[in-house]
């Protein structure tokens, strides 16, 4: 199937910015799908609310646009009650790490097979440029015109921490790379997180002086470097790319399972 | 000092003039430029007060809560679906009694998702026990705020600001700011009898069991049912509370005189639009151009809704022909809840007015003045034969 069968074309024009790195992202991720030749039916997409959230909105499989934060909750459900299909959960920083940073943390903990893309600009971009957990500290939004105190998360030791069994990041300027992560992370059995580093040009570029989308574009290129490459090693405060996390553990639908039939044969013998 | 700015702005400028000192919030159209604005004035130093940007409007309420339990002027602002997030501490925070104040830009509620401007989201709050006000213009939300702190602290109950999402958030109109000296006489600082003070050691709303039992110092303390009996009284007595408050912002500001009700040529009226919010000023167009044909209409507003100012409403209403109440929220599966409350109020009147209810503008769909006006003559011309279902306008099934 071609990408573009993949997308509901009738929503378009989208509302993404000129130069936003979500659509970038809503590209690598149908190239992966399609790589893996999943059908649109096999799929469910949940999403929250956020520019990101709106993917949920332009694909052509099952899609619930759910409440903000609420994406992995949602899919939880989805999960558990129809553990054969691929549930995929496209999220902003804020979505997933703000107000939905407690069902990130217990969706990782249970390790149920869903695939978890936090697209993080560092900003709220749908409400108007807001700081966000991710943000970090020294950047400046409209709730910090004066440049932001708060640490922010590092979402792949948070991940890791909490239990996912496949972690990864990759950027919105390394497309290729972004495509073959998202496929071993839909095909990997557990919770899998990927963080791919988006832009906002809106926003949070424009506050902060990085330039237009290009220049954007390219700090993703300068600022980050392979796990394990020349380049990390010989400047460690680069932010790493590639695969951190990708075990063997339990998965949550699968161990129900487990329990439903041991309790089914206790009633039955 | 007159200004013209946005609605949002006016209330920004209403909280900085009333001195709150914890604000915490996070960001929802149409309420989202209000907040940025105080993060703003707080961070150039205008403005002396802690502005917490937590991580969803959960933890926004839970932080004004506890703040005010510590003795502060607390605040926070949100729009539908935050504010019912919320909603379990908008519960906590009227039985613990706290002076919060907080603005709601009105927002429909998800699902399906609607950045527009309806009622629903406050209106289904109505039985948390929060005061809810309802401006009508700019000048009302920016004297509302200002008058809101004082209310709330008098009558220990928080308070509800609310103003239509967009209508009124982010169009600009001018009003006059008042000058800080002006409002600080207005308005004392918070000084709280009862807050946590490590000098005091106290326990804060510890678990009730369903009868009374003594206290610490061995008397006899209110239970649950008399806690919550207690606010429903207080409640009462705060329509004549805010009508005092407001009696003596118009002394010393020259605005205010309608604080429970707001009516425009409804003196001589046979027929009276009730409404809440902008709708009331839109409606004065319709009114007018029914006048210059002979019908005497007038259009009311109502400014405070909980608690209900029924004496007044009823006062109001119950020589006219007929009431008809304009809604942009619905209890779901009944009627309007403005509607029903009328009705209710006017039950035990020895005269009564037919009452009509029409929804409109759900999720901001478009409210014409062509479509206001076939509905209102309607109305007028048989007040008897309109039922009691509720009607929708601007509807395209
Ligand atoms: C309960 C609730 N609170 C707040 C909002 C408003 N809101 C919508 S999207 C958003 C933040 C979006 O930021 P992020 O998740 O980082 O996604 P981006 O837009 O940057 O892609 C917020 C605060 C909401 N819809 N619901
Ligand atoms: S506001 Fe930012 S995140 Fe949203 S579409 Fe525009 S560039 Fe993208």
């Amino acid at each position: 199937m071609a990408v573009k069968d993949y997308l509901r074309q009738r929503f378009f024009p989208h509302m993404w910015c000129p130069g936003c790195g979500h659509g970038t992202i809503l590209n690598s991720l149908l190239r992966a799908i399609e790589e893996l030749e999943l059908e649109k039916k096999d799929i469910v997409m949940t999403s929250g609310i956020g520019c990101s959230a709106r993917i949920s909105g332009y694909v052509d499989f099952h899609s619930l646009h759910t409440m903000h934060g609420r994406a992995l909750a949602c899919a939880t459900g989805v999960k558990l009650s129809r553990p054969h299909l691929n549930v995929i959960v496209p999220m902003g920083d804020g979505d997933a790490l703000a107000i939905g940073g407690n069902h990130f943390i217990h969706a990782a903990r249970r390790n149920i097979d869903i695939t978890a893309i936090v697209m993080n600009n560092r900003i709220y971009g749908m409400t108007g440029g807001q700081f966000s957990p991710l943000s970090g500290v020294g950047i400046k939004a409209t709730t910090a015109p004066y440049t932001t105190i708060d640490n922010n998360f590092d979402v792949v030791e948070l991940a890791t921490a909490a239990g996912a069994s496949f972690v990864a990041r990759s950027t919105a300027y390394h497309v290729k790379e972004s495509t073959d992560i998202l496929k071993q992370a839909i095909q990997h059995k557990g919770f899998s997180v990927v963080e791919i580093l988006s832009q906002c040009p809106t926003h949070y570029g424009r506050k902060n002086k990085e330039g237009d989308a290009v220049s954007m574009l390219e700090l993703h290129k300068t600022n980050t470097a392979k796990i394990g490459s020349k380049a990390l090693e010989k400047n460690p405060v680069l932010t790493p790319r590639g695969i951190f996390v990708d075990t063997d553990k339990p998965e949550y639908c699968a161990e129900y399972e487990k329990v439903i039939a041991f309790a089914m044969k206790e009633k039955t013998s | 000092m007159h200004i013209i700015e946005s609605g949002n702005v006016a209330a920004a400028t209403g909280v900085k003039l009333s001195r709150a000192q914890v604000i915490a919030a996070y960001p929802i159209t149409p309420q989202t430029p209000l907040t940025e604005k105080l993060s703003e004035f707080v961070e150039s130093e205008e403005f002396d007060a802690q502005y917490i940007p937590v991580e969803s409007e959960h933890s926004a309420m839970a932080v004004c809560i506890a703040a005010s339990t510590a003795g502060a002027r607390a605040f926070t602002a949100t729009s539908a679906n935050g504010l019912l997030y919320m909603s379990e501490q908008l519960h906590w925070a009227v039985g613990a009694r706290l002076p919060l104040v907080m603005c709601v830009a009105n927002r429909g509620i998800g699902a399906p998702w609607t950045v527009w401007n309806d009622q629903q989201d406050t209106m289904s709050q109505r039985d948390a026990g929060w005061i809810q006000i309802y401006a009508n213009d700019h000048q009302q939300i920016i004297d509302s705020v200002i008058k809101a702190f004082l209310l709330a602290q008098t009558v220990s109950i928080p308070v509800m600001v609310c103003y239509d999402g967009y209508i009124l958030s982010h169009t600009y109109m001018p009003f006059e700011q008042p000058d800080q000296d002006q409002v600080d006489s207005f308005l004392p600082p918070f000084a709280p009898k009862n807050f946590l003070d490590p000098e005091n050691p106290g326990n804060f709303n510890p678990v009730t069991l369903p009868d009374v039992r003594p206290g610490v110092d061995g008397e006899i303390e209110p239970g649950y049912i008399e806690i919550r009996h207690n606010l429903h009284e207080d409640l009462r007595t705060t329509l004549d509370t805010y009508a005092a408050i407001d009696k003596e912002f118009e002394e010393q500001f020259g605005r205010g005189g309608n604080p429970l009700i707001e009516q425009y040529k409804c003196v001589d009226a046979d027929f009276v639009a009730v409404c809440i919010g902008s709708l009331s000023y839109q409606l004065r167009d319709v009114i007018d151009l029914m006048r210059d044909d002979g019908v005497k209409i007038g259009v009311m507003s109502v400014q405070m809704y909980r608690p209900f100012p029924d004496e007044v409403i009823v006062a109001a209403l119950a020589d006219k022909k007929c009431a008809i109440v304009l809604e942009k929220a619905l209890s779901y599966g009944n009627q309007g809840a403005l509607y029903g409350d009328i009705k209710s109020a006017l039950y035990n009147s020895d005269t009564k007015p037919h009452v009509h209810n029409y929804i409109l503008g759900l999720g901001g769909r478009e409210i014409k003045t062509q479509h206001l006006l076939d509905a209102l003559t309607e109305s007028c011309k048989s007040p008897e034969t309109i039922g009691d279902t509720p009607r929708w306008i601007g509807l395209k099934l």
